[in-house]
């Protein structure tokens, strides 16, 4: 009985003043159209940053002749060594059939296969490849690496690439990250103003209700059911339209930019979701948060 | 108007300094504002049950602070303020909305609710005590029948004279009979035709036994009353006479001495 009351002094409120509501929904639409954009542009970023970083390797070339169980020895001391992932073994054969497919003229010429049998190593971290280089082949005091493992010929890691795709992913990820931040900062203070605003234009009336004696949940709770309402329309509103987008913009483009089919995005109805429920808490909380300093009556 | 008969009421004479426990006691009770302004000082009042009791004086003197601290909408510096024996500033946050509903209060500039209609607003002081439905269906109407606003129910505020306004004021403030009914300059925008009609109106609710303290500084009308006059100036009480005039005995010349005197002009023959 109490909630149905609560329920239709908001509606009352939304539909005598409608003006400030209005602006308070329309801020956390924007905020939530922004939002639900960049989220998905954020992880797209980051997970492309990721991928190419995976493609850092530390290649493992063995001795030629070197035996099947000297293979095997090998292949689980790498296994055993700390921040390694995957270890693929590429035969002399496999090495050759791939070599062979960038340069097929010289292979041709030259008849014999001189490629070793070597080890592809992924690290679970990237940016700790150089580490495992180290410990694999170790600098002697003349800077000359010298391998460990006796069937091991040589390591390398091609420098240069490795370090070029760290530091480009590593300020790409920096960057987004920044940027998302900023972007939550600025919705939080838009949101809180507006919602402030609308607030503050009713204090009296909040005011009134204190001195004929009512508490201050009496006084909140519509507040908040009106924060409820307004947030849910804002959700629904923003969910729609970026439904409206991304059926008319982003999936028929999905194919051609590899960015836009990222994997390891968001579900869009689990961003849907998201959405929703941030727009109902901030809205609601935000109402009755900003009401406490006006009922201070 | 319909005959308020909610409860008997008392005569008249009542003698209400020695009717048991006073409603409102001011135990030399000081307000300091922040920034050192002072509200009031040391003040001491009793106002016993059924009292119809004036605050005059003029602006600034310390009549809103009393209301205002009647409602713990401000809190005293120091001494104690009582209500029906409760202490004021030893009351918990908690109990403040309580203590407001068993006061009712009239302002100057009405404060009603702009967004409900006549009817809504007196039923908003029903509605946060929890009454049920039916008892609002039943009092509202009853209430604005006796404050002459039965033809009103479904106007907003800002579709009523000034008079009418403060009759809804006065409704929502009197419709659950709370005990005691605070009233701060409820005359202070109308006009004198208008301010009987109020004063009358308030006066019929102090005849049902409800205690009224009313801030003013109407002089027509305090010295058409002739009730409890208590006069305040710069936050002390200089004066707390039954039957009382707003300034008693001041002839022509005397208001002549005083005007010059306050002019700067005179000499100094200030009466007070």
């Amino acid at each position: 009985m109490r909630l149905g009351f609560f329920f239709k002094e908001a509606l009352r409120a939304l539909s005598r003043s409608a003006a400030p509501s209005l602006a308070a929904l329309l801020t956390i639409l924007l905020t939530a159209l922004v939002l639900g954009i960049f989220i998905p542009i954020v992880q797209a970023t980051t997970g492309t940053a990721n991928e190419v970083r995976n493609r850092v390797v530390v290649d493992v070339f063995l001795k030629s002749g070197a035996t099947k169980q000297e293979i095997e020895d090998t292949r689980g001391a790498l296994l055993t060594s700390p921040n390694v992932e995957k270890v693929d073994f590429i035969s002399k054969a496999q090495a050759l059939a791939k070599e062979r497919k960038r340069n097929k003229e010289a292979y041709e010429l030259l008849g014999t296969n001189p490629l070793p049998d070597s080890f592809r190593v992924t690290p679970e971290d990237p940016g700790e490849v150089n580490a495992i280089v180290d410990r694999l082949a170790p600098r002697n005091p003349e800077g000359a690496r010298k391998p460990t493992l006796a069937s091991v010929d040589e390591v390398r890691n091609r420098e240069e690439e490795t370090d070029k795709i760290l530091n480009a992913t590593s300020l790409v990820k920096g960057v987004t990250a920044g940027l998302a931040l900023l972007l939550v900062l600025c919705s939080v203070a838009l949101i809180a103003n507006t919602i402030r605003l609308s607030i503050y234009s009713r204090r009296r009336e909040v005011e009134v209700m204190k001195l004929v004696g009512a508490t201050n949940w009496f006084i909140r709770w519509p507040f908040m059911i009106e924060g409820v309402i307004v947030g849910l329309f804002a959700g629904v509103l923003a969910i729609l339209l970026l439904t409206i987008a991304k059926a008319t913009v982003v999936d028929p483009l999905a194919d051609r930019f590899a960015l836009l089919a990222a994997p390891d995005t968001i579900d869009f109805p689990l961003l849907a979701l998201l959405l929703l429920v941030c727009c109902v808490l901030v809205s609601a909380l935000g109402s009755g948060l900003t009401l406490r300093r006006f009922l201070k009556v | 108007m319909a005959p308020l008969a909610t409860r008997p009421a008392p005569s008249e004479q009542a003698q209400p300094r020695s009717s048991g426990v006073p409603v409102v006691e001011f135990d030399d009770v000081s307000k300091v504002y922040p920034g050192g302004h002072v509200g009031l000082e040391r003040v001491s009042v009793k106002i016993g049950r059924g009292e119809f009791v004036f605050l005059v004086g003029p602006t600034g003197c310390g009549k809103s602070t009393c209301i205002r601290l009647l409602m713990k909408e401000l809190e005293a510096t120091a001494g104690d303020i009582l209500i029906s024996g409760h202490s004021l500033p030893e009351m918990p946050r908690r109990k403040v909305p309580r203590l407001r509903r068993n006061i009712g209060v009239v302002f100057q500039d009405y404060k009603l609710l702009p967004n409900r209609t006549v009817y809504a607003n007196v039923a908003y002081a029903l509605e946060v005590i929890g009454e049920n439905r039916q008892s609002i269906r039943r009092k509202v109407p009853d209430i604005l029948r006796l404050v002459g606003l039965s033809t009103k129910l479904h106007n907003y505020p800002d579709e009523l004279s000034g008079g009418e306004q403060q009759r809804v004021s006065i409704a929502r403030a009197f419709v659950n009979h709370p005990p005691l009914l605070l009233c701060d300059e409820p005359t202070g925008n109308l006009d004198p035709e208008t301010s009987i009609g109020i004063m009358q109106l308030i006066y019929r609710i102090n005849r049902t036994g409800t205690t009224v303290v009313v801030a003013t500084h109407d002089k027509e009308m305090v010295d058409k009353m002739r009730r409890r006059v208590i006069e305040l100036r710069e936050g002390r009480v200089i004066r707390d006479q039954q039957s009382g005039l707003y300034r008693p005995d001041e002839s022509t010349s005397e208001f002549a001495v005083r005007l010059r005197g306050e002019l700067g002009i005179g000499v100094e023959g200030h009466p007070n």
